[in-house]
């Protein structure tokens, strides 16, 4: 075993997320199938991110081994392996947005949350971070705060988003 | 022609009723699958070929060809490819918030085409409302036996189901895609075997773009002949969603015939930005080679892009005024496909950080004269010689900005800075 291969522990899925995979596994003709939407599954269960326990009790889940799970969680923008804020904003600043100004949205989240892009605000509220395209570059600039797209934005518009989130 | 056009794709954008089964049906919705389901299988293949429709989602393939390769072996998949993730692309969200009952009819008329029982939409990650969308659009369908185990009553059994990505652009490449569906990494596969013969689990696939299912269900209600008259020549037909977005006043999805001048839907998406002027533009997302202002008369269809040094691709057009630094464009589009390049091949992975680290340099005014031939050589060595299109795309817009704009790059290398004002660049750094 390498050194970064996830420990297994314990703690396994909770009983609904078991239930919520177990609807979703018969989609398909195999396990690993089920593994992007059971990682989705734990990554909510485990507060937005992915640590060594979740990984561990995916595999356990479907029967894969550890590392390969963890190979799948390494490939993937959406999944994430250290704590992110209870709110994840994702600023797209690929060419079109960047053509619309999203450096002054970067530049925004950065003085109003004080922290630096990927940390996380003390209180656990916010974490910030540019992305790749979003796919709303006629809205540009825009950010996605959790699932939700907030497009056209200005750095007011963007102080006021951030300010009311809880 | 485009002054008689009417919408086809997007005719229920506006029509939030459209979103229900009730409000689809109501415009002839599920028509032609109601059709599709009196014909022969191969007749409905025969069809979708004559129509001349090409593959929406980049490569231009035609679509009726590519079903008609299917192979023999049972059970056979579609999957809708809609993770859409081709910087400047935003077309296929249109239609799958908007009208997701046209994907789904698109859907199962190409199942009963290739006599495929399975679908899987594979949608990106970050699409939730559009994932939601459809999934409430497959229950209503399942529910009103339109799909399910007896698709409006043909006997057909027909299962769909909507599957998200994780955020990663090559899972849109093909076998990426179906990797990605297994539960891998989305690295691209060895072609051949292409996934017609072996695809999703190792069985005969169809993949097709959101845009190119969505023709499907027109095709058959108004036939082959009538889609064939719609755009510029016999290999270019149809209607055609164009993203514009950059330095325009309106960005936005317009649907036109295949092969509207540049110019014309310029004007449609409100001119340049300000009254900006044009200094050049990407006709087909960041894969595609960047062309000048003076290609303002283009004819915006496969060949016609492709005999201008570029290519179509997703049709999302990103405009750009002489206030953009180009150097800086290519940059950042340098820096996307460094971060997307699945890592499998050599030349790919190490040779998008070499042009990312080479062009951030001439950005910063650090560069220096040979900078212009060492990129060309980055580009050759990467074209060609990787397993999926991703290197080949990477290097479009690299190559075209050292061969067709050279003298803005000089001009970073001279001055030992960039000549245009802006901001802080968050191009560098961890993603």
């Amino acid at each position: 075993m390498s050194v970064s291969e996830p420990q297994v522990t314990a703690a396994g899925l909770p009983p609904d997320a078991r239930a919520e995979l177990d609807r979703i596994r018969k989609r398909y003709p195999t396990n690993e199938a089920a593994l992007l939407p059971a990682l989705s599954i734990a990554q909510r269960v485990w507060g937005g991110w992915l640590p060594d326990e979740a990984i561990a009790a995916v595999a356990a889940e479907l029967d894969l081994p550890a590392s390969t799970v963890y190979g799948v969680v390494t490939f993937y923008d959406l999944f994430h392996q250290k704590p992110v804020g209870r709110h994840r904003i994702r600023v797209c600043t690929n060419l079109p947005c960047q053509l619309r100004g999203c450096e002054e949205i970067m530049e925004t989240l950065h003085q109003e949350l004080k922290v630096e892009e990927d940390e996380v605000t003390p209180d656990g509220r916010c974490s910030f971070i540019h992305f790749e395209c979003l796919g709303s570059c006629d809205t540009a600039p825009m950010m996605m705060v959790g699932d939700d797209y907030h497009e056209n934005l200005t750095p007011e518009r963007t102080r006021q988003i951030v300010r009311g989130l809880k | 022609m485009s002054e008689t056009f009417e919408p086809v794709l997007t005719q229920n954008v506006g029509r939030p009723d459209a979103l229900s089964l009730q409000g689809y049906r109501k415009t002839g919705g599920y028509e032609g699958l109601a059709k599709a389901l009196k014909m022969e299988p191969a007749a409905v293949v025969e069809e979708v070929k004559k129509s001349g429709l090409r593959g929406r989602g980049g490569a231009g393939f035609p679509a009726g060809m590519k079903w008609s390769f299917i192979g023999k072996a049972k059970p056979r998949y579609l999957v809708c490819n809609a993770d859409e993730s081709e910087p400047g692309t935003f077309k296929d969200r249109l239609l799958m918030e908007v009208d997701p009952h046209q994907l789904l009819e698109g859907c199962a008329i190409c199942c009963w085409a290739v006599e495929a029982n399975t679908c899987y939409i594979y949608i990106r990650g970050e699409y939730t409302k559009a994932a939601a969308i459809l999934e409430r659009a497959i229950r209503e369908a399942n529910e009103a036996g339109v799909l399910g185990d007896n698709a409006m009553g043909s006997g057909f059994k027909l299962d769909m189901y909507v599957h998200r990505g994780a955020g990663a652009y090559i899972c849109g490449e093909e076998t990426g895609m179906l990797e990605s569906l297994e539960g891998k990494r989305g690295q691209p596969r060895v072609k051949p075997p292409f996934p017609a013969v072996v695809g999703a689990f190792d069985k005969p696939t169809v993949v097709n773009n959101v845009e190119t299912l969505c023709n499907v269900p027109h095709i058959l209600t108004r036939g082959a002949d009538w889609f064939k008259s719609i755009g510029t020549d016999e290999r270019n037909t149809g209607p055609k969603l164009y993203a514009i977005s950059g330095h325009v006043e309106r960005p936005g999805t317009y649907e036109f015939p295949i092969g509207v001048p540049f110019r014309e839907l310029l004007d449609k998406a409100g001119g340049m930005y300000r009254h900006g002027t044009l200094k050049a533009f990407i006709p087909g997302g960041a894969s595609a080679p960047i062309l000048p202002a003076s290609q303002i008369d283009l004819k915006m269809d496969f060949d016609s892009v492709a005999k201008a040094g570029s290519m179509l691709g997703s049709a999302a057009v990103i405009v750009m005024d002489d206030t953009t630094c180009l150097v800086r464009s290519v940059a950042r589009l340098a820096k996307f496909f460094n971060h997307e390049s699945c890592g499998q091949c050599t030349p790919c992975r190490e040779g998008t950080n070499w042009m990312e680290l080479l062009l951030h340099r001439l950005e910063d005014g650090q560069g220096s004269e040979g900078d212009g031939k060492l990129l060309l050589s980055i580009c050759g060595h990467i074209g060609g010689q990787s397993l999926c299109p991703l290197g080949d795309a990477a290097i479009g817009p690299v190559k075209s900005l050292v061969e067709g704009f050279w003298p803005e790059v000089e001009q970073h290398i001279r001055d030992k800075r960039c000549p245009f004002p802006h901001r802080r660049y968050f191009g560098n750094g961890a993603h």
